[in-house]
């Protein structure tokens, strides 16, 4: 008899190599850690120079921001983020990444209909959800401060 | 003149004669097992040009002009090209040939197009409504993954499933014999099985492989049984670009629903065309120039040096599109078959 789309399926995942789940892992939390870290030792550069709080996380932002965005550029972000993985793509960086690749690659097909219409290709579903999340939040943390 | 037999194989009466093949490929490829058999290899992806939809173009064009330059004739020789690739609207065939002025047959079947152009020349060859007509097809990394995936210098990571379309062009061209002055060994082709779409429910697009491998098993049951034959009666039956997970899964369907076993003779261009040690492809190549590349540069040079007789050329195409796989569909896929002999030359 024929096979079916059930049992197909079913061959097709034993045939599947999995992701390597551990090594995926232990390379995010390197990767992200060290991220992070990078980005606490600049929070103590900057207020070690003065800034303020709030300045000096807004500065450390930007800074990681431009870090990923230079690295885009010239071609090194992806074969980082090929063994980092969720580790540079949850911070800052992967979302700078995501916003400066399709700058680079809808280039083609001009500043307007392609750099200018798909720069938020990526970017564009976590901003909108992200913000929507936040509505919800606020609203939550507003009803709560009434009682 | 074609004669169909069986239930969908067209045999070739007059075998159309391959006189001349080209395969021009990117840099990766010329660093694969096959680099040193490609006509041109490109170590610049753009080509010179300013997007890799025109490096892909050129890239086809250039296959076909090679192509035809080796079999001794011009484009104006030509009577038609049937030519095809994964952009849309197949704009990287179209504006590939537009200025070659031959009649053009624009077709899709996505990674299966090596295959479908080479069986409707051969038909179109045998039955006399072309003297001498092009085959040809081109993928490009770049610009499919523009189109399909992700931007280029996007961080992601990719599943071990996935396979890496080839920046590749082939091109091959049929004439009818008598041309055969030279003595030299022409590879011929004899029949050809079009593929009805055949779809298990993979929606997967990181795993084309496992969607493509059962048109390629349907396909392939249904040459040996409208020809009579088993696969041990080949040479080679060389499939498109499955890779790693399709070539195993293909083993598996045909023995399991036609009580055929290939594994002996079967090979996969996904596999030939890259190192997948040292290169960093995970389950093999993919896209029409896959297919087209390995076919017109290592399978017709080793035909002509009398290494292989008999193919069985099936390239498979995974049908869908961004659209499709957005909404939820499952990938229908389709095989052609191409039967390529050298033992009558």
């Amino acid at each position: 008899m024929a096979t079916g789309k059930q049992e197909y399926t079913k061959m097709t995942e034993k045939a599947s190599p999995p992701s390597p789940k551990l090594k995926d892992t232990v390379m995010a939390f390197l990767f992200g850690g060290a991220i992070c870290t990078l980005g606490q030792a600049l929070y103590a550069l900057y207020t070690n120079y003065g800034a303020s709080e709030d300045g000096a996380k807004t500065a450390v932002s930007v800074t990681l921001v431009f870090l990923t965005a230079v690295l885009t550029g010239i071609g090194v972000f992806d074969k980082i983020a090929k063994h980092a993985g969720a580790g540079t793509i949850v911070p800052i960086t992967g979302f700078a990444n995501s916003v400066v690749s399709p700058a680079m690659e809808f280039r083609a097909e001009g500043h307007i209909l392609g750099t200018g219409a798909k720069l938020f290709t990526i970017a564009g579903p976590v901003i909108v959800y992200g913000c929507a999340a936040a509505s919800v939040y606020g609203l939550i943390v507003y009803l709560f401060g009434l009682y | 003149m074609p004669k169909r037999i069986g239930t969908r194989t067209v045999l070739l009466e007059n075998k159309p004669t391959v006189i001349g093949h080209a395969a021009v490929v990117g840099q990766t490829e010329g660093e694969g097992p096959l680099g040193k058999e490609f006509d041109r290899v490109h170590q610049d992806d753009t080509v010179g040009k300013a997007s890799f939809e025109q490096a892909e173009s050129a890239m086809q064009r250039e296959a076909i002009v090679c192509a035809l330059e080796k079999a001794g004739k011009t484009p104006a020789d030509a009577d038609f090209i049937l030519s095809g690739d994964l952009l849309a609207q197949c704009i990287g065939s179209a504006f590939g040939v537009r200025d070659l002025g031959i009649p053009f047959l624009g077709l899709y079947g996505a990674c299966s197009t090596m295959a479908l152009s080479l069986g409707l020349a051969s038909v179109l060859v045998d039955s006399g409504a072309a003297n001498l007509a092009v085959a040809a097809t081109s993928s490009h990394f770049a610009s499919a993954e523009r189109q399909f995936r992700q931007p280029l210098e996007y961080g992601g990571q990719r599943p071990p499933t996935a396979q890496r379309t080839a920046t590749a062009a082939g091109a091959t061209v049929l004439t009818n014999p008598p041309t055969n002055a030279t003595g030299k060994i022409r590879p011929r082709i004899a029949a050809v099985t079009f593929g009805k779409i055949v779809d298990l429910g993979i929606k997967d697009a990181n795993n084309m492989g496992a969607a493509m491998a059962p048109a390629a098993a349907d396909t392939i049951a249904a040459f040996l049984e409208d020809t009579n034959t088993k696969p041990t009666d080949y040479d080679l039956i060389l499939t498109g670009d499955l890779g790693t997970v399709g070539t195993a899964l293909l083993a598996e369907l045909l023995e399991k629903d036609h009580q055929i076993d290939i594994r002996s003779v079967h090979n996969d261009c996904g596999l030939l065309i890259y190192d997948r040690e040292k290169q960093d492809v995970h389950a093999g190549g993919s896209g029409c120039g896959c297919a087209a590349s390995v076919l017109n540069a290592h399978i017709l040079n080793r035909m002509e040096q009398g290494e292989l007789k008999k193919v069985l050329l099936t390239a498979t195409g995974a049908l869908m599109s961004l659209t499709s796989s957005l909404q939820g569909e499952s990938i229908p896929s389709v095989a052609h078959a191409v039967l390529i002999t050298a033992d009558d030359a």
